[in-house]
């Protein structure tokens, strides 16, 4: 396989992007839902751009996420309703956040960045409590009032044009997430989270490139959280909750790590789990979710999703 | 043909009371073809961290073309010039050779940053690694991963990874370490083969290697310099026999 083949264009991606595409027109009833897993699955390939690229394990990527999605609703609110702008806005707020944190991760072990990801999300999230006054604290943000997308397309009460907004965004997003995985760049981000010794000793400022990933996967992860307050019109503490990060992980963990489509296929299934186990037994959906993540940890990703595999040995 | 490339200037490391590094002073010519040799615990993979910059002298400096590059962080000394091997295979072992050299290549190219155009776009960047792969016979495996690869196999992408960075300095650390005895001739021969005006700095323990190959010694005892000299008077030195060579290393002098 020669270099240049490796960041060609597979028929499973063209097929995929198709689907998504052609999934505007039919889910029906469902474009809440759809909306929901477009969000997450934004969400998490921003998740894996770090920790499946870059090797950084982080456990408050909601800080950005909330981030992004306070920064949407407050600009809404207060200065401008134009949903694209607004968009614009809190993908430059994610950004900056990104890289004044980005130098906490750089230093100390894993268990150390978890600890510090995880403290970046506690103090945003104990800072929107306190800041009532800005926030809406425990109530959250009210009153936000989105205009027509492009100036044209009001979002509807069935989330028709919020999913196909969401799902723009995803396509985008992932396009450029792409470009940037097969370059130099997004190469040595692999390279750097193989074996950080080798990639300074063939020259590469391993430091730069960490800054650059993690403010990247902020932008991303702003991008996600502004589409969730501007779709659904509110921007309260659950943002930033602890469980959008767990959850995120886990989204991965499903999905996989690395190729890029990990975070969109973890939030399909993710998603419908939760829709499909919680309208049959709405209290004990975690109790499945975790015995789905237990079996699938211990048969592999790789084997469950090949089922005529499951009788052949070896 | 006595220029100095490579400079050290009382170079001093402590780890706490442990002098590792002990007012080292040390040329490298160019094209020197210099053994470090001493006995285990003698600092000589501390002396190349130094070098490379993955650590921070505690006092002296250290001189690139009579540049200062003390305080220079790692990744620019390999622009300017300076690329080591490593005693323990360093690589990307989720990547395979091809991306491997197909980076590094890059790197060197200065075009390692680039995050909108794919790896491998710049034609000089395929044929240049087209001809590391085949000059390492790495071309049958380039697209294996290269956590699958023979031990030798990887030692052979080490070494390569180092030449593509084009150096000027090259410091091997124990290249042949671990090589099976019939796989060692591969390597030998690679680095027989180095342009005159790379200068090696080579790290050994086979006393075969360092005789065989290098011009000039330097011997490390207790971080410092015991004894430095061409060949023939190293191998024939009686302190270093004393110290380093001991008994069994009399066979050679």
């Amino acid at each position: 396989m020669s270099l240049a083949a490796q960041s060609r264009w597979r028929w499973w991606e063209v097929a995929l992007g198709v689907a998504a595409l052609a999934s505007w027109w039919l889910v029906g009833e469902h474009a809440l839902l759809a909306n929901e897993i477009a969000i997450l699955a934004l969400f998490a390939v921003s998740l894996d751009l770090i920790l499946g690229y870059a090797g950084i394990v982080s456990l408050g990527h909601a800080a950005f996420f909330g981030f992004g999605a306070y920064t949407a609703a407050l600009f809404a609110k207060h200065v401008m309703p134009d949903p694209l702008v607004g968009l614009a806005v809190a993908v430059a707020a994610a950004t900056l956040l990104g890289l004044v944190t980005s130098v906490l991760i750089l230093r100390g072990s894993d268990l150390t960045r978890l600890m510090v990801t995880l403290g970046v999300a506690l103090v945003l999230f104990e800072l929107a409590n306190k800041l009532d006054w800005l926030t809406g604290g425990i109530d959250g943000l009210q009153g936000v009032v989105m205009g027509p997308l492009i100036g044209k397309f009001e979002f509807d009460l069935y989330g028709r044009v919020a999913y196909g907004y969401s799902l723009v965004v995803l396509v985008v997003a992932l396009l450029i997430a792409r470009r940037v995985v097969h370059s130099p760049f997004g190469v040595s981000l692999k390279a750097l989270r193989d074996n950080r010794l080798r990639a300074m000793s063939i020259g590469l400022n391993v430091q730069l490139r960490l800054v650059a990933v993690y403010a990247f996967a902020a932008a991303l992860a702003g991008a996600a959280g502004a589409l969730l307050a501007q779709t659904t019109g509110f921007a309260s503490l659950d943002v930033l909750d602890f469980h959008r990060s767990a959850d995120v992980l886990l989204v991965l963990v499903i999905g996989g790590t690395g190729y890029l489509y990990g975070g969109l296929f973890g939030a399909i299934a993710f998603k419908l789990l939760h829709d499909l186990i919680s309208a049959w037994t709405p209290q004990y959906w975690t109790f499945w979710l975790g015995l789905f993540l237990v079996a699938l940890v211990l048969v592999g990703r790789e084997r469950l999703v090949r089922p005529w595999t499951w009788w052949r040995r070896g | 043909m006595s220029d100095v490339v490579l400079e050290t200037r009382s170079l001093v490391k402590r780890f706490g009371g442990l002098v590792a590094t002990n007012d080292v002073s040390l040329k490298v010519m160019k094209g020197a073809r210099h053994a470090l040799i001493g006995p285990n615990g003698a600092g000589k993979t501390t002396l190349i961290n130094l070098l490379t910059g993955v650590l921070e002298p505690t006092g002296g400096s250290i001189a690139l073309d009579g540049q200062d590059i003390t305080r220079l962080a790692p990744h620019r000394r390999v622009r300017r010039g300076i690329v080591r091997t490593f005693q323990i295979n360093q690589l990307f072992n989720e990547l395979t050779p091809l991306t491997s050299l197909a980076l590094t290549v890059s790197a060197q190219a200065g075009i390692s940053a680039k995050w909108w155009q794919p790896l491998g776009r710049d034609a000089r960047v395929a044929a240049e690694c087209e001809t590391l792969l085949r000059q390492f016979r790495l071309d049958d495996v380039m697209d294996q991963k290269v956590s699958q690869l023979a031990y030798g196999k990887r030692r052979l992408l080490e070494i390569a990874t180092a030449i593509a960075c084009k150096p000027r300095v090259l410091l091997l650390d124990e290249p042949v370490a671990g090589v099976p005895e019939g796989e060692r001739q591969e390597i030998f021969d690679t680095i027989g083969a180095l342009p005159d005006d790379v200068s090696v700095l080579l790290i050994e323990h086979d006393m075969d290697l360092v005789f065989n190959y290098a011009r000039s010694v330097s011997v490390l005892v207790n971080g410092a310099v015991f004894a430095e000299g061409d060949v023939q008077t190293i191998s024939r030195d009686p302190r270093v026999k004393a110290v380093y060579l001991g008994e069994s290393g009399g066979a050679h002098g």
